[in-house]
C-alpha cells in the first residue's frame, strides 16, 4: 500500500513549524494558523485553495512535508504538537491510534463527512472498537486495465483464460499480487487463510504473462509499444495514460472487485488548533474544492460521494472510479511483519514459477 | 617545522613511511568497504529490519532460505547458468577483436578502435538496456528491419538470449581490454618463428596466442562471471517474466519487501558461492595467471 500513496498521483501537501501559539485570534470564525503534514503537491497545498481557505475562516495554513510514509510517523513522533492536520494512508492510521500520535476525529466538527460512506467510516483501518481516528480523504484502485477493442474480463478467473495467451502484464509487487489471488480465490485480501490456493491462481497465469511491470511509465511505453493487451493496472495510471499519452486503455472492475487504497486525513496529537484542523480537513473533503482541483489539477478519487458525483460526466477519472467499486472490505490494510513476509516469499515463489 | 632540526629531516624508518603510505588505503578500504559489508553481515542475522522501535532478535533462519524456499536452488541454477553463457560468449567475442585489434590495426586507427569499444562504459546502464528493448521488442527496430525480407516477428525482448545479449553488451569491453592486454605483450617474433616453422594459423592460435593471452582471458572471465551472477537490472528489464535470478530476489528484499535481513543472508551466501567456485579452481587460475609472467 505504501506503493501506492508513493507512486500515485503527484503529491503535494505542506507543513511547516506550528509556532504553538494558534487559537489565540478571537477572529469571527477561529483565525490562527494551522499546520498540515502530507506528501507535497497533493491537494492541501493548492495555493487558490489556501486563499479561499484564509479568506472564509481566517486560519493560515502551513505545511510540513514528508518524503516516504514511514516518515511521516516519525516525524509525528519526534515533533509533538507541532503538525495539526496529517496524511495517513489506511494501512499506517492504526499504527499512528496505537502510539498515541493522532487524536479521535470529532465529527461534530467535520458536517461533510456526512456523505462518507458509514461502511468507509466504520473501517477498522479508519476506527479502532467504534472511533474514527482519520477521516478518509481520496481513494484508489489496482483492478484490471484493457486495450480497446480486446474482450473485458467479467472475473479475476478469466485472465488465465486461453484468450489472453501471452498478452497480460503482471504488477511485480507482492502485496498487489497476493491480493489479486486472494480476490480470485474468494477471500480476504489482506489475509487470505488459504495461501496455497492463492499461489496456485497466480500461477494459473504463467502461459499469459509476458511482462511484469513496475513503474508507470515502464507500463505506458510497453503497452504503447503492443506488448501486451491486458493488466493489473492503478486506476488513477489508466487515467493517466488515456489523457496525457491517449492511450487506447479502460479500466475495468471485475466482479469480485478492486483492490482499494485510502488516503486518510487525521488530526494530530496534542494539536495547538483542533478546531481549525476540524474546518480544514472540513474543506477538503468539500464537493466545491475537491471538483477545483480534480479537475483543474488532477486528482484521485474523492471519498465524499457528493464531491465525486459533482465532477463533470465526461470526467475521466469520474468514469473510472465508481463510488460502488469503494467496497470497504478490499481496503488494503496494515499488516505484521510476519504475514508481510510470506506475503513477499509467496510472491518470489510464483515470479521463480513464471521463470522456469 | 618547528620540529625539524639544525640537521635537515631525519631520514624515517622504512617501515613507517610503508605504514603511512598504505595508511589511507586502507583506511579508505575500512570506512568505505569492511563497515559497510560488516553492518550488512550483522543484519543478515536479525529477525528483521533493525528500524524503527521495535526490538529484534538474532536468528539463523535467513540462511536456511534455500532450504525454506526449495525454488531459489532453480533460481540459483537459472542464474550460474547465465553466468557461464555470458562469460563464454564474452570470452569468446572478446578474445577475437582483442586479437584483430592487436594484428590488424595500428597507430591512430587502433586508438580509434579502443575509444570505439569503451564506448559502452560511457553510456549509462539503464539507458543501454532500455535501448535493448527497444530494439528487441515486438514491432521494435530488428522487426522494422527483419519485415524487409520477411513476415512474423523475430523480436526476443523478454526471454533469456536477450537478458544474455544485453549482459554481454555490457561486459564485452572488460574482456577485450584484458584480452588486448595479454596480446599486445606477445612478442611478434615467437609467431614469425612458427610460421617459418610451417604451423598453420589454427597451430598459432592454439599454441602461442591462446596460451600466452591466457591471463587476460582469465581475469576478464573474472570480471565478468562475478557481477553477472549478481545483475539485476538487465533480467528485471530485458527478461521480463523469465528474468528472475538471485540479483532480482536480493533486490526485491531490499526495495520491494523491507527484509534486509534475508537479502543481506542471500548476498553473503552468493558471495561465499562465488568464493568456492574460485577455490575450485584455484590451480586453473594460478597456472594460468602465472604461465605469461
Amino acid at each position: 500500500m505504501a506503493n501506492f500513496t508513493r507512486r500515485d498521483t503527484m503529491r503535494m501537501l505542506t507543513a511547516a513549524l506550528a509556532a504553538g501559539a494558534a487559537g489565540s485570534f478571537p477572529a469571527r470564525a477561529q483565525g490562527g494558523k494551522i499546520t498540515v503534514l502530507n506528501w507535497q503537491g497533493y491537494g492541501t497545498d493548492e495555493a487558490w485553495a489556501l486563499e479561499a481557505f484564509m479568506a472564509a475562516t481566517g486560519i493560515e495554513v502551513v505545511h510540513d512535508y514528508f518524503s516516504s510514509e514511514a516518515e511521516t510517523l516519525t516525524k509525528l513522533r519526534t515533533n509533538p504538537g507541532a503538525y495539526d492536520v496529517v496524511l495517513l494512508n489506511s494501512a499506517r492510521v492504526s499504527t499512528a491510534a496505537s502510539e498515541g500520535l493522532i487524536a479521535p476525529a470529532d465529527l461534530s466538527k467535520v458536517p461533510n463527512a456526512a456523505n462518507i460512506s458509514p461502511d468507509l467510516l466504520a473501517n477498522p483501518n479508519f476506527s479502532i472498537d467504534g472511533q474514527g481516528y482519520a477521516v478518509p480523504w481520496v481513494w484508489g484502485m489496482t483492478s484490471i486495465a484493457v486495450r480497446e477493442g480486446i474482450a473485458k474480463p467479467a472475473s479475476y478467473k478469466d485472465l488465465a483464460s486461453e484468450a489472453y495467451a501471452g498478452r497480460f502484464a503482471m504488477n511485480d509487487d507482492a502485496m498487489i499480487a497476493v491480493a489479486l489471488g486472494a480476490l480470485t480465490t474468494g477471500q480476504d485480501l489482506n489475509d487470505p487463510a488459504d495461501m496455497e490456493a492463492v499461489k496456485e491462481a497466480l500461477k494459473a497465469l504463467k502461459p499469459n504473462v509476458k511482462m511484469l511491470w513496475s513503474s508507470e511509465d515502464q507500463w505506458n511505453k510497453s503497452f504503447a509499444a503492443g506488448e501486451f493487451d491486458v493488466s493489473i493496472f492503478w486506476s488513477g495510471g489508466s487515467v493517466r495514460s488515456r489523457r496525457n499519452a491517449n492511450l487506447p486503455v479502460d479500466f475495468v472492475v471485475p466482479a469480485e472487485g478492486a483492490v482499494v487504497w485510502v488516503d486518510g486525513l487525521a488530526m494530530a496529537a496534542g494539536a495547538p488548533n483542533p478546531d481549525g484542523a476540524a474546518a480544514f480537513i472540513n474543506w477538503m473533503i468539500d464537493p466545491a474544492f475537491y471538483v477545483e482541483w480534480a479537475t483543474k489539477v488532477g486528482a484521485p478519487a474523492s471519498a465524499n460521494a457528493q464531491a465525486l458525483a459533482g465532477l463533470p460526466a465526461d470526467d475521466l477519472s469520474a468514469q473510472v472510479h465508481k463510488a460502488e467499486f469503494m467496497v470497504s472490505k478490499n481496503v488494503m490494510s496494515a499488516m505484521p511483519d510476519e504475514r508481510r513476509e510470506a506475503f513477499n516469499a509467496a510472491w518470489q515463489e510464483v515470479k521463480a514459477f513464471y521463470a522456469e | 617545522m618547528a620540529l625539524r632540526g639544525p640537521v635537515g629531516p631525519r631520514r624515517l624508518p622504512d617501515w613507517m613511511a610503508t605504514t603511512a603510505l598504505l595508511l589511507p588505503a586502507y583506511a579508505w578500504l575500512t570506512l568505505a568497504v569492511f563497515l559497510p559489508l560488516l553492518t550488512m553481515f550483522v543484519f543478515s542475522f536479525l529477525n528483521k529490519t533493525p528500524m524503527g522501535q521495535a526490538p529484534v532478535e538474532f536468528t539463523l533462519r535467513h540462511y536456511r532460505a534455500f532450504i525454506d524456499q526449495p525454488y531459489l536452488l532453480g533460481v540459483a541454477w537459472n542464474t550460474l547458468m547465465m553466468g557461464v553463457w555470458t562469460t563464454l560468449i564474452c570470452a569468446v567475442l572478446g578474445f577475437l577483436a582483442a586479437l584483430a585489434l592487436v594484428r590488424c590495426s595500428f597507430g591512430r586507427s587502433r586508438e580509434m578502435l579502443l575509444v570505439l569499444i569503451l564506448l559502452p562504459f560511457w553510456t549509462n546502464g539503464l539507458v543501454r538496456v532500455f535501448s535493448w528493448t527497444m530494439v528487441l521488442r515486438e514491432n521494435g527496430f530488428l522487426d522494422s528491419l527483419w519485415h524487409l525480407v520477411g513476415d512474423g516477428s523475430v523480436g526476443f525482448l523478454y526471454s533469456r538470449p536477450a537478458i544474455i545479449l544485453g549482459l554481454v553488451h555490457g561486459y564485452l569491453p572488460y574482456m577485450i581490454l584484458t584480452c588486448y592486454i595479454a596480446l599486445v605483450t606477445i612478442d611478434d617474433a615467437v609467431i614469425e618463428a612458427a610460421q617459418s616453422l610451417g604451423a598453420r594459423w589454427w597451430t598459432v592460435l592454439g599454441s602461442i596466442l591462446i596460451p600466452l593471452a591466457l591471463p587476460g582471458l582469465i581475469s576478464g572471465a573474472v570480471l565478468t562471471f562475478v557481477p553477472v551472477i549478481g545483475s539485476f537490472m538487465e533480467p528485471r528489464i530485458l527478461g521480463g517474466p523469465v528474468g528472475m535470478t538471485l540479483g532480482t530476489v536480493i533486490e526485491d528484499q531490499f526495495t520491494q519487501a523491507f527484509n534486509w535481513p534475508l537479502g543481506a543472508s542471500l548476498s553473503f551466501t552468493l558471495l561465499a558461492v562465488v568464493l568456492a567456485i574460485f577455490a575450485t579452481f584455484s590451480g586453473v587460475l594460478r597456472r594460468g595467471t602465472a604461465g605469461a609472467s
